[in-house]
């Protein structure tokens, strides 16, 4: 199937596969030959990885040493040594509030909300809260993520300021609330955007129907939006939480602490393997987080194919 | 907006009186302007400093307009060692990524939109699969080791490579959608009136494509611009590093973080970003296409 369905035509008057290829400017060769490059990039610097990882994490693998030089494969010792720890275990039920947090609640939740507001609110107040969320988008995660430090400061940050002076520390009290607050903050702008469109498709004459009809706005929103632009939310769903899981945000502002309270997968990922050098043991929490991508890509494109 | 409107007369049985229905559009206007003042605000206050503390002679954490207005924060970015040639750095970065993803996407698109391969659904299929699922998170080690492997490790060309691999598939899918919007017709004159291979690719097809490129390569350099994590694991030495890492070494690295430097160097970086979205996003709307190694 292709990416986004609906757009393989079918062939001309039943044409054979050599009449369709003499009609473009490549023979099939030729097509191989203009395919290699890409695929040669993709298949070293992407396929190859993910299946890598899934070696790697069978053995163990570390940078230095015996082990370096001459590594073992020592089965799944990797994996039951993982869900045996409690940090990992930890790590898997704070990214999974964080996801469940910040994508499905905030970003949908909010990026919904927003998308309804705006269907037929026009003026420079509209424009301006659109543009707003799409910066917060757009400006690059390093910046962003000292934004938020700035802005939850115990002492001088501005949320604390509009508080009146709260003194609240955020991110030591808070840590996890805090960054699905930001994480909704940084990402809304895509649901929106994405629930605008899906709003855009709907004929304005079935809301005109149900209202004429005395449906409330709540009726209307239960009744006819949703269940018809369901496809598009749960395509939206998918790919936000996909992301989200694969956050590497979070590092940038808390470091995974205090106490590992904001220790997402990619964070304890990131420490195991790259900071204390355990790359067998790093990698096996990749393959875990990939088989976890895994499920959420391949019930996505299930939903994309039903959808067209 | 939105608001409950009076169900018509032709509807008796619950009609409420006249005065209910005031009371009840006035309390949802009055939810709707509280709801869009408390989400305005939790959009804008944490943006505000990034806009005021670059301009202050004395920023603080707090954002507030600047107490001793300077435009000096960013002439001193020049006694930074770093900060200057990070941006030179990300450039460099941007544009080699951008040029090595349309030289191979852009091929392969014509291909996949042209010619009948066989396997090719497949082959789609598979691209799209790896390209969400394989992110610079899950992949973190076995890329560090891949390119520590092949001695790229400290070096722009493995950063290069790394995220050239990670967005090809999706430039390849944006290409694809340009190309086969482009009329058989076209090519099939051309060729009737006796146009080379390489005439039609140059000639007609190139031209056509060519919003697509553009499209690819700015989606590309806004992609690598702000790409954090990929040099954030593949670069040590201080003089490679790109803006992203740069900005986040200002306020981790050692003791108190110069507020002058990072918010007028944080604003430097962030411009060009939403300047190039704002460009496309213009010219050709938003799409929606994901799987970026982040």
């Amino acid at each position: 199937m292709s990416p986004r369905g609906a757009e393989l035509p079918a062939p001309p008057r039943g044409a054979s596969t050599p009449a369709e290829a003499s009609a473009a400017a490549l023979s099939t060769r030729g097509a191989v030959a203009f395919l290699t490059p890409a695929l040669l990039l993709i298949g070293v610097f992407l396929i190859f990885p993910a299946l890598w990882t899934l070696y790697l994490g069978i053995t163990d693998y570390r940078l230095t040493g015996i082990q370096a030089a001459q590594p073992q494969v020592i089965g799944l010792d990797n994996y039951t040594a993982a869900l045996g720890d409690p940090a990992f275990a930890n790590s898997l039920w704070v990214t999974v509030l964080y996801v469940l947090g910040s994508a499905v609640i905030g970003q949908l939740g909010l990026g919904f909300a927003l998308a309804w507001m705006f269907r037929r609110w026009q003026g420079p107040a509209r424009n301006a809260l659109e543009v707003l969320v799409i910066v917060a988008w757009i400006v690059p995660s390093s910046v962003v993520a000292f934004l938020w430090i700035a802005f939850l400061d115990t002492h001088n940050g501005t949320l604390n300021a509009a508080l009146g002076n709260a003194n609240i520390p955020w991110l030591f009290s808070w840590p996890l609330l805090s960054i699905i607050v930001f994480n909704t903050w940084r990402g809304t702008a895509f649901s929106m955007l994405l629930c605008g469109g899906a709003l855009n498709t709907l004929p304005p004459s079935h809301l005109e129907t149900a209202r004429l009809a005395g449906a409330s706005s709540w009726q209307q929103l239960r009744d006819i939006v949703l269940p018809s632009i369901r496809g598009h939310l749960l395509t939206n769903l998918l790919l936000i939480s996909l992301w989200t899981f694969n956050d590497f945000t979070p590092y940038l502002i808390t470091a995974g602490g205090p106490n590992f309270a904001t220790d997402t997968l990619p964070v304890y990922i990131f420490r195991n393997a790259l900071v204390n050098f355990q790359l067998g043991y790093g990698a096996a929490i990749s393959a875990i987080l990939l088989v976890i991508n895994l499920g959420i890509a391949l019930i996505y494109l299930r939903v994309l194919r039903a959808r067209n | 907006m939105d608001l409950d409107r009076p169900i018509p007369a032709s509807a008796p049985i619950r009609q409420p009186s006249e005065s209910a229905l005031v009371v009840r559009r006035l309390l949802s206007r009055i939810g709707f302007y509280l709801f869009v003042v408390i989400v305005g605000a939790y959009f804008a206050l944490p943006m505000v400093w990034l806009v005021f503390a670059p301009f202050d002679a004395h920023p603080t954490l707090t954002a507030a307009p600047p107490s001793a207005f300077t435009l000096g924060n960013f002439p001193d970015l020049l006694k930074d060692p770093y900060a200057l040639p990070s941006l030179v750095n990300s450039v460099i970065l941007a544009v080699a990524t951008m040029v090595l993803v349309v030289a191979a996407a852009a091929p392969a698109a014509y291909a996949l939109s042209r010619v009948r391969i066989p396997g090719r659904d497949l082959l789609l299929y598979v691209l799209l699969l790896f390209s969400s699922v394989v992110t610079g998170t899950a992949a973190m080690v076995p890329l560090f080791l891949l390119v520590f492997d092949l001695g790229l490790i400290n070096t722009q060309v493995g950063v290069v490579l790394v995220l050239a691999g990670g967005l090809i598939p999706a430039g390849i899918f944006i290409l694809k959608d340009f190309v086969d919007s482009m009329p058989k017709s076209y090519e099939e004159s051309a060729r009737v009136f006796g146009a080379s291979s390489f005439q039609i690719l140059r000639d007609i097809v190139l031209p056509y494509a060519r919003p697509g490129l553009a499209v690819i390569a700015v989606w590309v350099v806004v992609n690598v611009w702000s790409n954090f994590l990929i040099p954030f694991i593949l670069l040590r030495d201080p003089g490679q590093l790109p803006a992203a890492v740069v900005v986040y070494n200002f306020y981790t690295e050692g003791g108190q973080a110069n507020l002058r430097l990072l918010s007028s160097f944080g604003l430097l970086y962030s411009i060009p970003v939403v300047a190039m979205y704002l460009f496309v996003n213009r010219r050709y709307g938003f799409r929606f296409y994901g799987g970026i190694k982040g």
